[in-house]
């Protein structure tokens, strides 16, 4: 499905480096320009942050959740919910996909919620400062048990998972690599390390300690030296596995599903010469995410990759809530709609595993399925939210009197653009060809309000509108 | 597709994250269990013995009297060579029962082809979870995958029943048609029309349910007791999978270990009793297992990934006992410090297809293995 007018471009771009776009946003877009939409959204500083004072005020618990994750979840979808820098959460999305850590076991989403932050602020920054700050990060000391990985019994979870996970991938390392790599990591570890019970939870913070770390010399990755774990960073970086596997990330989450990332080292990528493409611009930036992230998105390969990713959960509710304006500011109902993404499989700072979700058509089960058609179909078919009057207006200023057709047509307009199959827009048609022509006058509006509200939440149940 | 009340039927229970087979079942007169548990050794006071040779985790009481009234077949060593000890790959392995190369479709899921060949049974296979596992995952194979089984339904908020009737017929139109646009597009269709299907069919289980058995508070209790409810109401459901953890436990084992196997130990005998009190048990097995065991030595407070585990196979069509053996733990004998596993998984799978689901195995854990028989036939 490539796209070809403007606007569609346009949104085509919002939906992957936000989360969407009303119409009205859209046209201020195409009054700059596709890549000067792309500079902006890349210079986070030209829009003012996230007001996270009102958040604070009326949902206290959201900034120290403490052990429970649900608080922390609504805390970062407040932030998804209004930020006016889209991309800057979009990324922190990005490296939580490929950094994931679960409060299932950190248990302290305080920390994880730093974590976040960091992505935040870091996220379009330097990915070798992105794995400093990782190693040093408290919830990820924890989530892979760097914190019991000691001179004289090392713990291979965080050398490992850094190797397989956060820039290797399998197969371009050695389990002896995993070794060495872990002890160049021994002493990295948290304070105040009391345990948990009966003392409580505590603020963790990172500490280096020199009689706990093995200075002894390793062998990585063919070369020998008393490394420590900057080292290993550093030697980690040099690989050209380490920027193919970035790069293949990057296209996985920004352009096309991928296989999952375990099958990354048997099956070749959908587009081995945008992956290259991509790893090329890492190793000449010096590993700087933004540059990299501009050449995706002014990429031919990311211009016709409309409708090619399943949405995510996140994707889903996110881009539902900002399209129909409900949900705003420091909702009393954040909370709860915090846990709508885990209930379509991805609890957000609870990824299953270190691995991270799974992609792809793997969103989609009946179970999931079930879900995500009924949490965008209720919302769209509320003709008295904002965004759905909105488009309702937008709808009805098409023409006083319009056909089924045309009520279809521009409900998919609206919707996307979103292009359908034949047979799918046969159904929508037949659908409104059941209660003939609308009219748009005074007296028939609420009518044919509820009338095309109804078909938006057609629309959203369909196979085509799980693309994004 | 003809169903019997009394097919037999298979509940997978997945203990996530990798379990600790050396402190699961314990071999209390070997010296290097304690020379290797310096910190996670469990005294001989606490276990819980259950032969001359071995004990079982102190919070696993529930199993040993399954074990003990003659229910519960332990295999031991199961595993397969080479383990990469890496969750996730191991995981796949063991869903797809392809450890040489990723295999894209799930040793159940192709059960459940052969099962239900032309797919006329949406719910012949449930996932009670979030997300799909592998294991369930084939072309042409439909799977009802339920998070609550009480709000189970598509479209549940359009209030008028007349357009709710209207549009999901629609619905069902636009995924029942072949779009001929890949295979993603393919599998969104039919994942639609098994939701709406299955959704019809699974509605009527929690009306049906009757039981005095309370399950103990855990989320696998409540897993658990959603498999009896459909199992109850004789849906023709053929393959349960549902999945515990994590068993990840690299730190702080101790009391971690203990209350997950608290927690299953519980649910799985209220699951047995609730089972029990309606004559529902005949034609059910159950099968614990996780995707590797872990290390022989105890890294100061856990254990971190190994090799060779242990799986248990439930129900009162199971010959108890223990098959395989335990393998060695001498340090020579041990690979990279794991337990070397001396029974192919797919063996036991074998055994499971054929002798208790009447299925071919080779074709569906790619090749030609086997297991000593832990299982009288279902007939």
């Amino acid at each position: 499905m490539t796209v070809t007018t403007d606007n569609a471009l346009l949104a085509h771009l919002m939906r992957r480096a936000g989360f969407g776009a009303n119409q009205d946003e859209l046209e201020r877009y195409a009054e700059i320009g596709y890549e000067a939409t792309v500079d902006k959204l890349l210079n986070l500083e030209s829009e003012p942050a996230v007001d996270e004072y009102s958040l604070l005020r009326r949902h206290p618990i959201t900034e120290v959740p403490g052990g429970a994750s649900g608080p922390g979840q609504a805390n970062w979808l407040y932030f998804m919910l209004n930020t006016k820098r889209p991309l800057q959460e979009k990324m922190a999305l990005f490296w939580h996909h490929v950094f994931a850590t679960g409060n299932a076991k950190v248990d302290n989403c305080n920390h994880l919620l730093d974590q976040i932050t960091m992505f935040r602020e870091e996220g379009l920054g330097n990915y070798r400062n992105l794995l400093v700050n990782l190693a040093r990060d408290p919830a990820m000391i924890f989530w892979l048990d760097n914190n019991e990985n000691h001179k004289n019994a090392p713990n291979e979870n965080w050398g490992r998972e850094l190797l397989e996970l956060f820039s290797l991938g399998v197969g371009n390392y050695t389990e002896t690599d995993v070794f060495e790599c872990s002890r160049a990591f021994t002493g990295w570890t948290i304070g105040a390390k009391m345990p948990r019970y009966p003392y409580g939870r505590h603020p963790w913070s990172f500490e280096f300690r020199a009689e706990d770390h093995d200075y002894t010399e390793k062998t990585f990755l063919g070369r020998t030296g008393k490394f420590d774990g900057e080292d290993i960073i550093d030697i980690i970086l040099q690989q050209e596995a380490c920027s193919r596997f970035i790069a293949r990330h990057l296209y996985n989450f920004f352009v096309e599903d991928e296989p999952q990332v375990p099958a990354w080292n048997i099956e070749e990528p959908r587009n081995p010469g945008a992956v290259k493409y991509l790893a090329e611009h890492l190793v000449e930036s010096n590993y700087e995410i933004k540059p990299v992230v501009r050449a995706l998105f002014n990429s031919d390969f990311f211009k016709e990759s409309a409708y090619k990713r399943v949405r995510s959960p996140v994707e889903v509710v996110v881009g539902t809530l900002r399209l129909v304006e409900d949900v705003k500011g420091a909702d009393p109902r954040l909370e709860a709609t915090a846990k709508e993404p885990g209930y379509m499989g991805q609890d957000i700072l609870d990824p299953p595993s270190v691995e991270g979700w799974h992609t792809g058509s793997e969103w989609i089960n009946s179970g999931a399925l079930v879900k995500r058609v009924n949490f965008v179909s209720d919302r769209m078919s509320d003709v008295d939210l904002p965004g759905v009057q909105k488009i309702i207006s937008r709808i009805a200023e098409c023409g006083e009197s319009m056909s089924p057709e045309g009520l279809v047509e521009n409900c998919l307009e609206q919707m996307g653009p979103l292009p359908v199959k034949d047979k799918t827009m046969a159904e929508l048609v037949a659908h409104a060809k059941e209660q003939g022509d609308l009219s748009w006058d005074e007296a028939s509006y609420r009518e044919s309000a509820v009338r095309a509200g109804e078909m938006l939440s057609l629309i959203a149940s369909t196979r085509e509108y799980q693309f994004g | 597709m003809v169903t019997k009340e009394k097919d037999p039927v298979v509940v997978i229970l997945q203990l996530s994250g990798g379990n600790d087979y050396f402190n699961t079942i314990i071999p209390y007169n070997d010296s290097n269990y304690y020379d290797n548990r310096p910190s996670l050794q469990i005294s001989q006071e606490d276990m819980l013995t259950i032969d001359q040779e071995f004990a079982m985790h102190p919070a696993m009481g529930p199993m040993r009297e399954l074990y003990k009234s003659g229910n519960m077949a332990i295999i031991h060593g199961i595993g397969y060579a080479n383990s990469p000890r890496s969750h996730f790959r191991s995981m796949d392995i063991w869903h797809t029962a392809e450890p040489d190369k990723v295999g894209t479709e799930g040793w159940l899921g192709r059960a459940v082809r052969e099962l239900d060949p032309n797919a006329e049974n949406p719910v012949t296979a449930v996932n009670i979870g979030q997300g799909l596992p592998r294991a369930l995952v084939a072309p042409g194979v439909s799977v009802a995958s339920v998070a609550d089984l009480s709000t189970y339904g598509l479209l549940t908020s359009v209030e008028q029943d007349s357009v709710r009737e209207k549009m999901l017929t629609r619905f069902s139109n636009m995924y029942g048609a072949a779009l001929g646009s890949g295979q993603v597009m393919d599998y969104l269709g039919q994942t639609g029309i098994d939701a709406l299907k299955g959704a019809d069919i699974l509605k009527v289980a929690p009306d049906k349910y009757e039981s005095d058995v309370e399950y103990s508070e855990s989320s696998i209790g409540k897993n658990l007791r959603d498999v009896a409810t459909i199992h109850k109401a004789n849906l023709g459901t053929r393959v349960f999978y549902t999945q515990h953890g994590s068993f990840d436990t690299h730190a702080a084992q101790a009391p971690t270990h203990a209350d997950l196997w608290k927690d299953v130990s519980n649910a799985v005998q209220d699951f047995w009793d609730d089972l029990k009190e309606t004559d529902h048990d005949e034609n059910v097995v159950m099968f614990l297992f996780s995707e590797f065991g872990r290390r022989v030595r105890d890294n100061g407070s856990g254990t971190d990934h190994g090799a060779a585990g242990v799986s248990f196979v439930i129900g009162p069509r199971v010959n108890g006992g223990m098959y395989s053996r335990y393998p060695e733990t001498r340090a020579e004998a041990l690979e990279q410090g794991d337990l070397v596993p001396n029974q192919d998984f797919r063996g036991v799978y074998t055994t499971i297809l054929e002798n208790w689901l009447e299925v071919e195995a080779a074709p569906i854990v790619n090749g030609s293995f086997t297991s000593e028989n832990f299982l009288d036939s279902s007939n």
